[in-house]
């Protein structure tokens, strides 16, 4: 939670300085059922949280959620049975507990914040290469080196490419931000997220020419198997051999 | 948030089902390699020796309707190339005539 906040905290202030001018006409665009989470009384901070998690959904919604964590279920806590004659039910003691729980001290509930990415920036440039330009961005959101990354984009897509100056991914080939979306996924599960515990809190380390990924928040350590680039077929028109 | 935890059956010690890294032997890899223009081309690699690879290329250009090879490479053995974007139906067929959906591995976007 603590966490969660920092991070919040950390995007508003980014997304402020860019959506400043579009925020106020888009807020009162958005339909009133966002709200269904909970309506007993919040903390204040809470509220904020939740205007900043809006935000944040609406960017992500259409696009590149990590995988595993997107089923943070809110149980609808409120308080029904004080009304009525009847008794309370299981589910809603629960959510009555971690209601509180989440209260009083927030870091203690563990609440599953979900993992998401900004999307990757694709275009054309020309007709033969594609840019990738916020791959930096991505690859410092991950917590990984940006060779890492281009090189396992490099295998898969079966292509080769460059950086340019301004810290763009040139790719050899025509793909669509979807593919690259997809190529990108599959590194997350691969090499980000923990095993484990589902964490995207790891950190990749080299010992003896294999990666090992070590989980921040619990503490395991894993090998992951090294980016093999595998058969290449030539596709290109073979080069007259050595022009003497 | 409302699941019990502990009630789960889940052993921490079961293998995840995935092999260690280091030994990578035994996947079939699915790949795409993307030609001039919007043209594509498929390779197969791994498949068990068990398989004649000649029958094999001769099923899928058959079924997928499509054209292929046999290559031959020094590390990597017979490799298989086909036509176009046939990742899928490659694996589908695989999976169809008895190999082990899990040591088949797409690649590529």
């Amino acid at each position: 939670m603590k966490k969660k906040k920092k991070k919040k905290k950390e995007a508003a202030d980014k997304e402020k300085t860019e959506e400043e001018a579009a925020e106020p006409s888009e807020f009162g665009d958005l339909p009133p059922k966002r709200k269904k989470k909970k309506k007993t009384d919040m903390l204040e901070f809470e509220k904020q949280l939740k205007e900043g998690d809006e935000v944040e959904n609406r960017q992500d919604d259409d696009i590149f959620v990590g995988e595993g964590e997107q089923d943070v279920k809110e149980t609808k806590v409120e308080e029904a049975w004080l009304n009525s004659d009847r008794d309370y039910t299981y589910q809603e003691l629960l959510g009555r507990v971690f209601q509180i729980l989440r209260q009083n001290n927030p870091e203690l509930a563990g609440e599953k914040k979900r993992y998401t990415i900004v999307p990757p920036s694709v275009h054309r440039e020309g007709n033969k290469k594609t840019i990738f330009a916020n791959v930096a961005d991505i690859c410092k959101r991950m917590h990984r080196q940006p060779e890492h990354v281009i090189q396992f984009l490099f295998t898969e897509l079966g292509t080769s490419g460059s950086i340019d100056g301004s810290q763009r991914l040139v790719i050899k080939g025509r793909f669509q931000q979807k593919q690259i979306e997809n190529v990108l996924r599959r590194y997350i599960v691969e090499y980000v997220t923990c095993k484990t515990c589902k964490s995207p809190d790891t950190i990749l380390t080299k010992e003896n020419r294999i990666f090992f990924q070590q989980c921040e928040s619990c503490g395991s350590t894993r090998s992951v198997s090294a980016i093999k680039s595998g058969f290449k077929a030539q596709t290109e028109k073979r080069r007259r051999q050595a022009a003497q | 948030m409302s699941e019990i935890q502990n009630l789960q059956t889940y052993d921490p010690f079961a293998d995840t089902g995935e092999e260690e890294a280091g030994q990578p032997q035994g996947y079939i890899h699915i790949r795409i390699q993307q030609r001039n223009g919007r043209k594509t081309l498929t390779t197969v690699q791994g498949l068990p020796s068990e398989y004649d690879q000649k029958k094999l290329l001769k099923a899928f250009k058959k079924e997928f309707a499509c054209n292929g090879t046999l290559v031959q490479d020094e590390e990597l053995g017979q490799i298989i190339q086909l036509q176009g974007d046939q990742r899928l139906k490659v694996q589908n067929f695989l999976g169809d005539n008895g190999i082990d959906k899990n040591i088949i591995k797409i690649h590529g976007f």
